[in-house]
């Protein structure tokens, strides 16, 4: 029912008792809106209370669900993805081709529970039966010392789990365990390095890896989520067991202590192997040497390839002859003095075997014969600062970045003062140390026009981006440089007929740890690239200690000892490379005419 | 009419319970198929694995070196070497078949050069070959 807001009644008593009628139609007005607030304000509370309802259930939901999944115990998703929970927890590591380089295999582990033991004594002599490194009196004691829990063995062969099953004491117990499986035993072992259980239970047991890429890459390794894609390394097996073959072969032949060699892919900076003699095997592998006066490279363990830091030699030349025609001080063939021996201040700078090559040779000819003198000359006209500065480009001053936990360790040497007598003594290869990786990447970058680029363990999916160090014409102008060494050169013996060598030889004197050089201890190098016409590969040899006695006279020069064994692992691995050799192809034309 | 509807709504849940059980059970022995088939996945995958391990193993390049000389005798493998790449030319391709041709077949010009076509074909052809094997 609406109430009027003047009602006749009131108004007409009003007007007689002389009272204002508009109040009352006011108080009217008044009480009308009130009913009105009064209404909205019921359905205004009405609605909030719906809302909080609403969001009450939503929350009450959400907080169910979350205290659901707090206390229940986890279970795999039965529907979604089968199998993706069973994958192998560390991801393997194959080659570029995917061959597998490492995988993981289920095995069992060995441990005790004296208290449960029925014959302990009995136990333990079985037990050193089947293990020969276990001591049964020692085991004997450790099973009935009052302990509750004994571990035997991380790892049993399943011949081995089954001899242990014929004991048949109730004390001994099983637990799963996941080992690391080098398939193909002593390849690639400097890049693999190795693994160990790190925390262990009953039930399983961390594998970690200790060295190499397992351990540079272990948390990719151990990614849960990429446990299922293995890592592609961009090593080749084939080609790498070659390397491996040769690189022995030539340590045995040539005496040396040890050696090592890169072949690197010089438009990528992929390593497409990488070998360090002596080596050893991933699966079980030695200890590491602690004596004191022990060399780290006595150890088969050392990578002579990455962690041999040594002064590298006539191979350094190069880079000064390449510098000097960058900056437009010398071309091929400018006249360089090259007139033995010279003497600097009170340094006389010889030649190999006091020989002079003088006194005027071209810069051509100063890499190809090798003259200390010419590169000497050549670096005084680049300068100190220069020198460094082009030598910083080329990866020099800093550790290699390859994906190896042993890579960061090794810094090259470089001399704390740069007077003109460094420059000398680095633009032959004295004074500063790099490993052969260093070198290989240098190389790779006068290889592939001029671009440095950071040399890597991982497979690459297309030409790598790098820094510009030389103009193109100059890196096509020293790889001929190089080429010129092969043919008319100190190492004549890299000719590999169709694959166009170019390189140069580096023999540098081993350093005595009192100070000074020996006379007869050598490191000798190799470093080239082919085929010259259109570099591809940088192939790198370098032999520590080795010396030719096929002649009546010892012979312990690179072209002597590195560059045979670098000739014959080119004529090796480029056709496993997939490069054919150049050879002039006759009648091509009539064969067309012929076919018609 | 009330009483029929009682009834049939009373058949309708003993159905429905019945379909409820049928299907619980069923979703039941879905779900113990499901782990078995899991478990039986994951030893293939162990055993595919292993298998795997062994492949690489067997097929570890010092293992097959050692594999070629001992049987050098019967399979005569070297190392491979540049000089082993070949042209296209150097194959040697099967000399076509030439069809006989029977009786003499009509032709625009007439039939007195269809002999003579065909001993053409055949000289030609074995020129070309000869020529290819250079």
């Amino acid at each position: 029912m609406r109430t009027p807001l003047r009602p006749l009644a009131r108004i007409l008593r009003a007007r007689d008792t002389g009272e204002n009628p508009d109040l009352i139609e006011r108080e009217n007005l008044a009480r009308r809106h009130e009913a009105i607030s009064d209404r909205q304000h019921a359905r205004a509370a009405a609605r909030l209370g719906l809302l909080a309802l609403a969001f009450g259930a939503f929350y009450l939901t959400i907080g169910i669900r979350m205290g659901h999944l707090a206390a229940s115990e986890p279970m795999e998703p039965v529907a979604s993805a089968p199998g993706a929970e069973i994958v192998a927890q560390r991801a393997d590591i194959t080659d570029r081709n995917g061959r597998i380089l490492a995988t993981n295999m289920t095995t069992h582990a060995l441990y005790a529970h004296p208290a449960d033991m029925v014959d302990p004594k009995g136990t333990a002599s079985q037990l050193a039966e089947i293990f020969p490194e276990l001591d049964a009196a020692q085991l004997e004691r450790r099973f009935t010392d009052g302990r509750k829990f004994v571990w035997i063995r991380k790892v049993l062969s399943p011949e081995q789990v089954q001899k242990v099953h014929e004991i048949g004491d109730p004390g001994l117990l099983f637990g799963p365990r996941e080992m690391r499986l080098y398939p193909n035993g002593t390849l690639a072992a400097h890049v693999l390095g190795g693994y160990a259980f790190g925390a262990e239970g009953v039930h399983s047991a961390e594998v970690i890896g200790t060295a190499g890429i397992e351990k540079a890459m272990d948390a990719r390794l151990r990614d849960p989520a990429q446990g299922g894609t293995p890592l592609a390394l961009s090593i080749d097996l084939s080609v790498q067991a070659t390397v491996e073959e040769v690189l022995s072969a030539g340590i045995t032949m040539l005496n040396a202590r040890g050696g090592a060699a890169i072949i690197m892919d010089v438009n990528t900076g992929e390593i497409i192997a990488m070998a360090s003699a002596p080596t050893f095997d991933p699966n079980d592998r030695p200890v590491p040497l602690v004596s004191k006066d022990a060399e780290p490279s006595d150890s088969p363990l050392f990578n002579r390839a990455v962690q041999g830091v040594y002064e590298l030699g006539s191979t350094f030349k190069i880079f000064a002859a390449a510098q000097a025609m960058e900056l437009g001080l010398v071309n091929p063939d400018t006249m360089v003095d090259a007139n033995a021996p010279m003497i600097w201040g009170k340094h006389k700078i010889k030649e190999f075997e006091g020989k002079n090559y003088g006194p005027l040779l071209s810069v051509t000819d100063v890499i190809a014969k090798s003259s200390n003198v010419g590169t000497a000359h050549i670096a005084l006209m680049i300068g100190p600062l220069r020198q460094q500065a082009f030598l910083k480009s080329l990866g020099f001053f800093e550790p290699t970045p390859l994906e190896l936990v042993e890579a960061p360790g090794a810094k090259p040497l470089i001399p704390r003062k740069w007077p003109e007598i460094v420059t000398i003594t680095t633009s032959y290869g004295h004074g500063m140390s790099a490993s052969p990786m260093h070198l290989a990447a240098a190389y790779a970058a006068i290889a592939n026009g001029g671009i440095y680029l950071k040399p890597t363990l991982l497979k690459q999916d297309g030409p790598a981006k790098g820094v510009r160090v030389l103009s193109e014409s100059v890196a096509a102008e020293a790889v001929r440089m190089l080429r010129g060494v092969v043919t008319h050169g100190t190492a004549s013996l890299a000719e590999v007929p169709g694959y166009e060598v170019a390189g140069k030889t580096g023999t540098a004197d081993k350093p005595k740890k009192s100070g000074g050089y020996y006379k007869d201890k050598v490191i000798n190098t190799f470093a080239s690239v082919f085929p010259a016409s259109d570099p591809r590969y940088v192939v790198l040899v370098t032999l520590d200690e080795p010396v030719d006695t096929s002649g009546p006279k010892p012979k312990r020069t690179a072209g002597w000892t590195s560059v045979p064994v670098a000739a014959e692992m080119i004529r090796r691995v480029a056709p496993i490379l997939g490069l054919r050799p150049k050879v002039e192809l006759a009648q091509d034309s009539t064969l067309t005419a012929a076919q018609n | 009419m009330r009483p029929v509807l009682y009834v049939l709504t009373f058949l309708g849940l003993i159905a429905l319970g019945f379909w409820a059980y049928r299907e619980n059970y069923a979703t039941q022995t879905a779900l113990r198929e499901v782990r078995a088939l899991q478990s039986e996945i994951a030893d293939l995958r162990e055993a595919l694995s292993v298998q795997r391990a062994e492949w690489a193993y067997l097929n570890r390049p010092d293992r097959l070196r050692e594999l070629a000389g001992v049987n050098f005798d019967r399979l005569g493998l070297l190392p491979m070497e540049p000089g082993q790449f070949g042209t296209p030319a150097q194959v040697a391709f099967p000399v076509p078949e030439i069809p006989a041709i029977e009786g003499p077949s009509d032709t625009i010009g007439g039939v007195t050069a269809v002999e003579d076509t065909a001993a053409d074909q055949a000289e030609a052809i074995a020129a070309g070959t000869a020529e290819e094997g250079l």
